[in-house]
């Protein structure tokens, strides 16, 4: 009860978030369940309980590519509003 | 309403995942503006949607990781960032997490180790504070003398001069950074680096919210450039910390993905508002970051030191930091869409004029 009350009061920006927020899990996994999983995420998970360390570089090449791509996609974007984003004057210090 | 709700792969939670896309906007476009990874701000932000807190500062670690590539390729365009001085400091900010890390295990046997670590975070915090508006007050004092004497101030003039005094010590190899404008001993931004890295690796934070000042009042870098190599610092540290937390089973890929969809349209929105903010613009609103900060760990202080009023305490220290989050946002949101506006009325104008 407590803990639900802490959540939605914590809400001002997040409020939704905060509404709808679930239960916490243990701090470490061993072994990930992937039973419960298909596809992407069902690999993903056998991934992890393979090897950690294969998990690792792909989680570390992954986000810097993805980051590439949705900064280009979103950089695309605000291009064709017409705003430069290419240059800016170095008014001040 | 189950659609709303994605489970982790790993930890097998259920998560909100509009949730995860709102913090990452909010963190994207602070990230962006002020050329840090936030992680004071997303590690509670995730803990409240549920995420235990190893899995928290983990998934922030890699999402901070991929913000902060996305900042950095923005603010490269704009020219704020300046590789070589990024370079140079990545070798003494790896050599300073380390100490520090060292230091903490060497503190963690005498014991009360987190009271030490929030006490040195928040004496730190307060002095970069104390700085911040110090350097802002001098510099307004000398616009009043300039324009008293019927002159206009140097655009490049700043409050706090220290770097000028540190640019003199030119102990071998000295080195050109183009892109800052600086001429110094290699040394200094080795020397700034590993005592910020030693700092970020004592009291286990990314390190932003102290290089950037770092960068401007030692190293002397304009306040576009600190935030620029400064973003791009993080992202070098961000993947050294995902990579790290990765292998310990404790980054949720698929929330730092949810999370990135919204920190890149946040983290352009925030690089692209520095073009429309004045330098001391950014500083006194980085000021006020900082002091938010401030607040939220003395409250967790109180916390930990007044067990009866700990839930409160707590739950005011998230409060704090997530209205921080949405003020900050909202600010940064309303400096682009006005700057965007006088940009393309501006463009406008000239394409009428010239027909």
């Amino acid at each position: 009860m407590h803990k639900s009350l802490m959540r939605v009061a914590a809400l001002a920006p997040l409020a939704s978030a905060v509404l709808f927020a679930q239960e916490k899990a243990e701090s470490i996994v061993i072994v990930a369940d992937s039973r419960r999983f298909t596809g992407w995420r069902a690999w993903w998970t056998n991934l992890y309980n393979d090897s950690h360390l294969l998990f690792a570089v792909m989680t570390i090449v992954a986000l810097p590519a993805l980051a590439v791509v949705l900064g280009r996609i979103t950089g695309a974007i605000m291009e064709r509003t017409g705003i430069n984003l290419k240059s800016r004057e170095l008014a001040e210090h | 309403m189950d659609w709303l709700f994605v489970t982790m792969p790993i930890a097998g939670i259920q998560i909100f995942w509009p949730g995860l896309l709102i913090l990452g906007f909010g963190v994207g476009m602070i990230g962006g503006f002020f050329g840090m990874g936030g992680g004071w701000m997303v590690t509670p932000g995730l803990n409240i949607l549920g995420f235990p807190m190893a899995f928290a500062i983990g998934t922030d670690m890699a999402q901070m990781s991929g913000l902060s590539v996305t900042s950095t390729m923005r603010h490269g365009k704009f020219g704020n960032v300046d590789y070589k001085l990024g370079l140079i400091m990545v070798i003494g900010t790896v050599a300073g997490i380390e100490a520090g890390a060292q230091m903490i295990m060497w503190l963690e046997r005498i014991g009360k180790i987190d009271l030490y670590v929030r006490l040195g975070y928040l004496v730190l915090l307060a002095l970069i504070a104390t700085l911040v508006f110090t350097d802002v007050a001098k510099r307004r004092k000398k616009e009043i003398e300039a324009r008293a004497s019927g002159k206009n101030l140097d655009a490049l003039a700043t409050g706090i001069e220290w770097h000028k005094t540190l640019h003199k010590i030119k102990l071998p190899p000295v080195v050109h950074f183009k892109r800052a404008g600086i001429r110094c001993s290699a040394w200094l931004p080795i020397m700034v680096s590993f005592l910020t890295g030693w700092l970020a690796g004592v009291l286990g934070i990314g390190g932003g919210l102290i290089r950037m000042p770092a960068l401007i009042y030692l190293v002397g870098c304009p306040t576009h450039i600190a935030v620029g190599t400064d973003l791009f610092e993080v992202a070098i540290s961000g993947l050294y910390g995902a990579a790290s937390y990765s292998y310990k089973g404790r980054t949720e890929l698929l929330a730092a993905i949810i999370m990135m969809v919204g920190a890149a349209i946040g983290a352009q929105i925030g690089s692209v508002a520095t073009k429309y903010a004045k330098g001391y613009g950014i500083r006194i609103f980085f000021g006020i970051a900082v002091i938010g900060c401030a607040v939220s760990i003395v409250f967790k202080l109180a916390a930990s030191l007044l067990p009866s009023a700990r839930s409160a305490l707590d739950l005011g220290a998230t409060i704090l930091i997530l209205g921080l989050v949405f003020s900050l946002s909202f600010y940064i949101l309303l400096k682009f869409l006005s700057g965007v506006k006088a940009e393309l009325g501006a463009k406008k104008a000239r394409v009428v004029g010239a027909a």
